[in-house]
């Protein structure tokens, strides 16, 4: 297969869930179930072709780079602009996950939406998420990926506002959509700046631009601003503080979309972005980076602890989870930053899965009990679900064992590089937080991811709907079973302890930074651009130079591209040991609290009441953007509207007096003196109409007298 | 005292004046017509003067004689003018007769 081959295909991956979108949105009533069955099929279609693409890139065209296919979209005078489609091995392993976790959420939804009034259309919509999700996923350029990145967007909002007759879920996708836009603002700032710049949306233009030297506005605190701008794309889209707050609200949707949109995909898009972006981050934005992945990671592994609801601790577990993989790109361990968007993309869509098979379970148990007011969602509510519903049981263990970063999951070896990763980052660069957080949230993870799974599936049902809860049928099960069967570690490697010796980790190698020594960290620049730079600038000595005498002694050892790969290599031991050790210390805590009842939590959370409250509370965010943001703009738009009131209006209103003044002047000036002199004229002619009807008698007597006076008066005056 | 050309004017004149009177005066159409007859008889008067004394010689001879003729159908066609009049308002009466005015 040739280059032209795989892009041809991949376009057809691209476009088949879009046909499928127009296809159902106009035929919906003709359609009905039909369209559940049709969608399925496309993304069936559409998972068999990328499997075939990705195998053909990652097994034949591994080191070919991005395979690229550019077109002019817009031709301006001299200048055109170029879009097109990419595929890389990035790309190849994305649409892989995309068409995948799309496919059997397809499948699952077939049955877990099967009494939904609006069947087809959630259908539709799937299938434009798919299109626009594909969209980012092969673009080779801002503009696209600008372009898809909204549609994602306008997809989530219309797949979290599906059941927009619920208040709550119409507030969601608004937030939802709200929130975005904040982030997106400053992506597409980011990409004008570039654009500014470098006249071009090309990945590949800008960034052998910037390997040149030539940066926007020749100022490395612009090159640094870009990318943060760029990143606050991926902080709206990916949940990260301080935009996460919509993630939690985005629940409300089904179930199934909770686990493709809001789990596994497009809040990975952000993510993804950032590893697009990767080579152009200078040392500060990275930094910006690693921290508010930290921060995120540390932030909702906290909330996660103290939720009841079902989904909400999924939520604030992926938040976590993503905050992890953002804090993994930041600190420069980029192979296993996307290594663990895919792990976690199939364990947390299993996991989105597997709740949406409970709440369903929870939903019939309820219906046939007659029960319709409780929350089928809320984990107080269940309990011994293991017994009455197997299969989901098993699934979400797997996929609980998983993420905890428990040995011999794919959690684990992406967790764990990501760990070692903030190790070597701390120790080269001094910022020990991020590792901090690193671990800490991987602890509590594994405490809450427990602590979910025993109070929903062990002990005895804490209500009789829960005790009457049944397995679902096989469009629900087979689905988990796939997507547990994924966390299985001889995936990705067959050294269960170092996913660096899989095949993956050798085909998503980081890529070198593009940026300039001295904007970036000394350790990410490669060795050889380290020598010719330094060679370049006549030996003086800067902080890569001096480092530099040691590093041929390491290159031949490890083969590593710079001091960052040594170092991670290096801290790879220690952070395995201590991952191992927090993991098992927050699963062990989680069992003494929840299984064996050793410690009572209601009385540690009275203990640390201040804490407990913080944490079931989210940290006060809603309250407080309630109080800061949303309170200001809503007051700035009273305090405009009390101006428009009464300075605009009340402008409007003089001059509509004046007008109404000048008005009645001409009114007058009009009904007096215009029509004055036109009845003035009537009146004088009327007068002598008066005067002269006088001689009109009708009497051809007197005519025959005036002619003969006028006769005379006229001879008298001509003679 | 020879008799000139201003006897016959003053006498034409004259019968002008009383032609004129006796249109304006009378009330009955038949006494208008023949004020009207007067002042045609008064104009063949002067036509005739000046044809003896001015050199006008047989031109005014002529048109006397048109004016005669033309006397004769005015009458024919005025006097059928008042038939129908009387024939509408039952009198002959100028005085009466006022409907030009409107």
């Amino acid at each position: 297969m040739t280059h032209e081959t795989l892009l041809r295909i991949s376009s057809i991956i691209l476009l088949l869930p879009l046909a499928g979108f127009t296809g159902i949105i106009f035929f919906q009533k003709k359609l009905g179930r039909a369209a559940g069955y049709i969608g399925s099929s496309i993304l069936g279609i559409n998972l068999f072709l990328s499997l075939l693409v990705a195998y053909q890139k990652l097994a034949f065209f591994s080191d070919a780079g991005m395979l690229q296919w550019k077109f002019d979209w817009l031709n301006l005078g001299s200048h055109s602009i170029t879009i097109g489609i990419g595929l890389d091995n990035l790309a190849a392993i994305m649409l892989i996950v995309v068409n995948l976790i799309s496919f059997l959420v397809h499948v699952f939804s077939l049955e877990y939406m099967r009494e939904d009034i609006r069947f087809p259309r959630f259908y539709a919509y799937l299938g434009l998420f798919t299109f626009s999700m594909l969209g980012i996923v092969i673009a080779n350029n801002f503009l696209n990926m600008y372009i898809f990145w909204e549609l994602v967007g306008i997809s989530s909002y219309l797949l979290i506002g599906f059941w927009y007759e619920k208040d709550s879920a119409a507030n969601a996708s608004k937030k939802a959509f709200i929130t975005n836009r904040v982030g997106d603002f400053g992506f597409f700032a980011g990409i004008m700046i570039l654009f500014f710049t470098y006249g071009s949306f090309m990945f590949d233009d800008i960034f052998s631009h910037i390997g040149e030297g030539h940066i926007p506005f020749d100022s490395g605190t612009m090159l640094t601003l870009a990318g943060i701008l760029l990143f606050m794309g991926a902080i709206g889209k990916s949940a990260q503080f301080p935009l996460h707050v919509w993630l939690p609200d985005a629940m409300e949707g089904p179930t199934p979309v909770s686990a493709l949109i809001h789990a596994a995909t497009m809040v990975a898009a952000g993510v993804y972005l950032t590893a697009r972006i990767f080579p152009m981050l200078t040392a500060d934005a990275l930094l910006f980076v690693a921290y508010i992945g930290a921060i995120t990671a540390f932030i909702a592994a906290t909330i996660a602890i103290t939720q009841t609801d079902f989904k909400r601790i999924l939520a604030y577990s992926t938040v976590s989870q993503l905050g992890y993989m953002i804090m993994a790109i930041g600190v420069g361990a980029y192979s296993y930053g996307f290594f663990h968007l895919v792990t976690h993309a199939w364990f947390k869509a299993c996991l989105f899965l597997a709740s949406g098979s409970v709440i369903h379970a929870m939903h019939h148990s309820m219906h046939h009990a007659g029960e319709h007011h409780m929350d089928p969602q809320d984990i107080r509510n269940m309990g011994g679900l293991r017994k009455t519903m197997p299969v989901t049981y098993f699934t979400f263990l797997f996929s609980t064992i998983a993420i905890a970063g428990v040995p011999f999951t794919s959690g684990f070896l992406s967790k764990d590089g990501i760990l070692a990763g903030t190790m070597a980052f701390g120790q080269l660069s001094g910022h020990w937080f991020i590792a901090f957080s690193g671990f800490a949230s991987a602890a509590m993870t594994a405490f809450y991811m427990f602590r979910l799974l025993i109070s929903a599936f062990h002990g005895q049902p804490k209500t009789h709907i829960a005790a009457h809860t049944h397995e679902n049928n096989k469009l629900i099960t087979v689905p988990l079973i796939v997507l547990s069967i994924l966390t299985f570690w001889f995936f990705y490697s067959f050294n269960p302890f170092d996913g660096g010796s899989g095949w993956f980790y050798q085909k998503i190698k980081t890529p070198a930074t593009v940026v300039q020594a001295e904007h970036q960290w000394g350790f990410f620049v490669p060795y050889e651009s380290v020598r010719s730079h330094s060679a370049a600038c006549c030996g003086e000595p800067t902080a890569n130079s001096a480092t530099e005498p040691s590093h041929n002694h390491h290159k031949e050892a490890h083969h590593a591209l710079n001091k960052y790969e040594e170092a991670l290599h290096h801290a790879h031991l220690p952070a395995m040991i201590i991952s191992l050790i927090i993991a098992g210390l927050g699963i062990f805590l989680s069992f003494s609290f929840y299984q064996f009842k050793i410690f009572n939590p209601d009385g540690v959370a009275e203990l640390i009441r201040p804490f407990y409250l913080l944490s079931y509370n989210k940290w006060y965010f809603d309250e407080i953007y309630d109080a800061s943001v949303i309170w200001g703009t809503t007051t700035f738009a009273k305090i405009l509207a009390l101006f428009d009131l009464y300075i605009i209006d009340g402008i409007v209103n003089l001059v509509g007096w004046f007008t109404k003044l000048v008005g009645h002047f001409i009114g007058w000036f009009d009904l007096y003196v215009i029509d004055g002199l036109v009845n003035l004229t009537a009146n004088v002619t009327a007068f002598f109409g008066l005067v002269f009807r006088k001689f009109q008698t009708g009497r051809i007597q007197a005519y025959i007298v005036m002619t003969i006076i006028f006769a005379m008066v006229l001879l008298y005056y001509v003679l | 005292m020879e008799i000139g050309l201003t006897h016959y004017l003053v006498v034409s004149a004259l019968l002008f004046s009383l032609g004129v009177f006796g249109i304006v005066t009378r009330k009955n159409s038949i006494l208008v017509l023949m004020g009207l007859e007067l002042i045609l008889n008064s104009a063949n008067l002067n036509f005739i003067a000046f044809s003896k004394f001015k050199g006008l010689n047989i031109e005014g001879h002529i048109a006397t004689l048109f004016v005669i003729v033309l006397a004769a159908a005015e009458v024919a066609v005025a006097l059928a003018i008042i038939l129908n009049i009387y024939q509408n308002y039952h009198h002959i009466d100028v005085d009466e007769i006022n409907k030009l005015k409107e």
